[in-house]
């Protein structure tokens, strides 16, 4: 068993099955900020569920930190190992001639990611659990829109958002056609999952930056 | 043609090596990289100088001797070619080309250019192969029907002439084009599945043990591989270590 917890395959597979997991949380953390635009209700109701659902509490919320940290781990020991299989580095190497600059900066892409969620964290994480748990404030299922509004107030915060987004996207353009062929998913429908991969990858980070945006011109 | 060549010169496996600037004129268009190496020796050679080491065998691009990282590409700027099918046409009067051995830790350099790729041979020593009885009563390999498709398919990986470039043009120096084009030759045919389980663990294992790195599917082995050897063969080697280890 170790020696398949050791191997290669078996590490990238639990990469892609973490980057499955994150994939889905992405696409419905963006359709609940979403509905912040037409309607504060909608986001409210939601946002209340899910700060409040013991399922999504308790059972959910811990697998996806788990999921994220695993990710992100993961990430590096891969990096870590895969520097150290060419210990003599080419004097010229023309990376661009055979792979996309995504696919061979998914490390640097992902520390950006890596530097947002710390400041997403700040933002709303942490306030949110003090607000639950450390304070254990009074629940009001209408403070979340409100909440979240003022936050994009500040421009350079809109800015670092939209800037993690951009790298968020880079990233997804690679990583996700790349989790399905880890997974061993290689076969007639490629060329539609990666043409899939692409739209993801544009759309999702795409509206998040809108979101932001909308929030911030709304404000002025 | 005139050309300066940037070589990685490295005496021996111990020693450290440096890249040494050379100047090669009249080189014709027509010749062979390895041809434009050959004069470059020659010239070497009647100056008193210790000659560049390179590998080459066939020179007709099916033995996977040649190897060279030219200008950072594996076998250079061509596509689905080895270094002894580029020509020097592929270059411009006046260019400077860097010439490297392919990197890897698990590809040392044993002299300059030359890398030892035994690796590959201990990989395939682990189980690319199958056990057939060769006492005389082996059974006609006609008589096992084979579906077309698969057949095509364990054809297309059997291809894989074991050069490294795989390894050479991958960012991570993962080696996993070339075991997974050996796992899945055998994979596809009937022959193969008997020992299928303990062949993928055991190759893949030996692969790791070698020190190449992760596949983080860029796809430049796909691209650079002389014989064009699919991502698609990766693919089918996960699939085939996930259910072996499983079982």
């Amino acid at each position: 068993m170790s020696g398949i917890i050791k191997s290669s395959i078996a590490r990238k597979v639990a990469m892609a099955l973490s980057a499955f997991f994150l994939l889905v949380f992405l696409l419905q953390h963006f359709l609940i900020n979403f509905t912040s635009v037409f309607s504060a209700d909608t986001f409210n109701e939601l946002s209340h569920f899910m700060g409040t659902d013991p399922f999504i509490q308790f059972l959910m919320q811990p697998i996806l930190i788990i999921g994220v940290v695993f990710h992100f781990v993961m990430g590096f020991i891969l990096e870590a190992r895969n520097n150290s299989a060419r210990n003599v580095k080419y004097v010229k190497y023309s990376g661009g001639a055979n792979a996309s600059w995504m696919s061979r900066n998914m490390i640097y892409s992902g520390i950006v990611i890596l530097a947002f969620l710390g400041l997403h964290f700040y933002d709303f994480w942490f306030p949110e659990i003090a607000h639950k748990y450390v304070h254990a404030l009074h629940e009001d299922p209408g403070r979340y829109y409100g909440e979240m509004v003022v936050k994009f107030h500040n421009p350079v915060r809109v800015g670092l958002y939209c800037l993690a987004f951009v790298f968020l996207a880079l990233h997804l353009m690679h990583g996700f056609s790349s989790a399905f062929q880890s997974v061993g998913f290689n076969n007639k429908y490629t060329p539609a999952v990666k043409k899939l991969g692409k739209a993801y990858a544009i759309l999702i980070p795409l509206g998040f930056i809108f979101i932001a945006l909308f929030h911030y011109f709304n404000s002025l | 043609m005139n050309l300066t060549l940037k070589i990685w010169r490295q005496k021996n496996a111990d020693a450290k090596g440096a890249m040494e600037t050379y100047q090669v004129e009249n080189i014709s268009p027509d010749s062979s990289f390895l041809e434009m190496l050959d004069i470059l020796n020659d010239q070497l050679i009647n100056e008193g100088k210790e000659p560049v080491a390179f590998d080459h065998d066939c020179r007709e691009g099916i033995c996977g001797m040649c190897s060279l990282q030219i200008n950072g590409e594996p076998h250079g700027p061509g596509r689905g070619i080895t270094t002894c099918q580029l020509h020097m046409r592929k270059f411009s009067d006046g260019d400077t080309i860097f010439i490297e051995p392919f990197r890897a830790k698990a590809f040392p350099v044993i002299k300059d250019l030359v890398v030892d790729r035994t690796s590959f041979d201990r990989i395939q020593h682990a189980g690319g192969y199958i056990s057939v009885n060769t006492s005389g009563n082996t059974q006609d390999a006609n008589g096992i029907p084979v579906e077309k498709h698969k057949a095509d398919k364990a054809f297309d990986a059997a291809t894989c002439i074991g050069c490294g470039a795989c390894v050479a043009a991958c960012k991570n120096a993962s080696a996993m084009l070339f075991t997974s084009a050996k796992v899945s030759q055998f994979a596809l045919l009937p022959q193969g599945r008997i020992e299928a389980t303990e062949r993928v663990l055991n190759m893949v294992k030996q692969m790791d043990l070698e020190g190449f790195g992760n596949c983080t599917n860029t796809g430049a082995c796909e691209i650079e591989c002389p014989k064009g050897i699919s991502l698609e063969n990766i693919a089918r080697m996960n699939r085939e270590y996930l259910k072996a280890s499983l079982k």
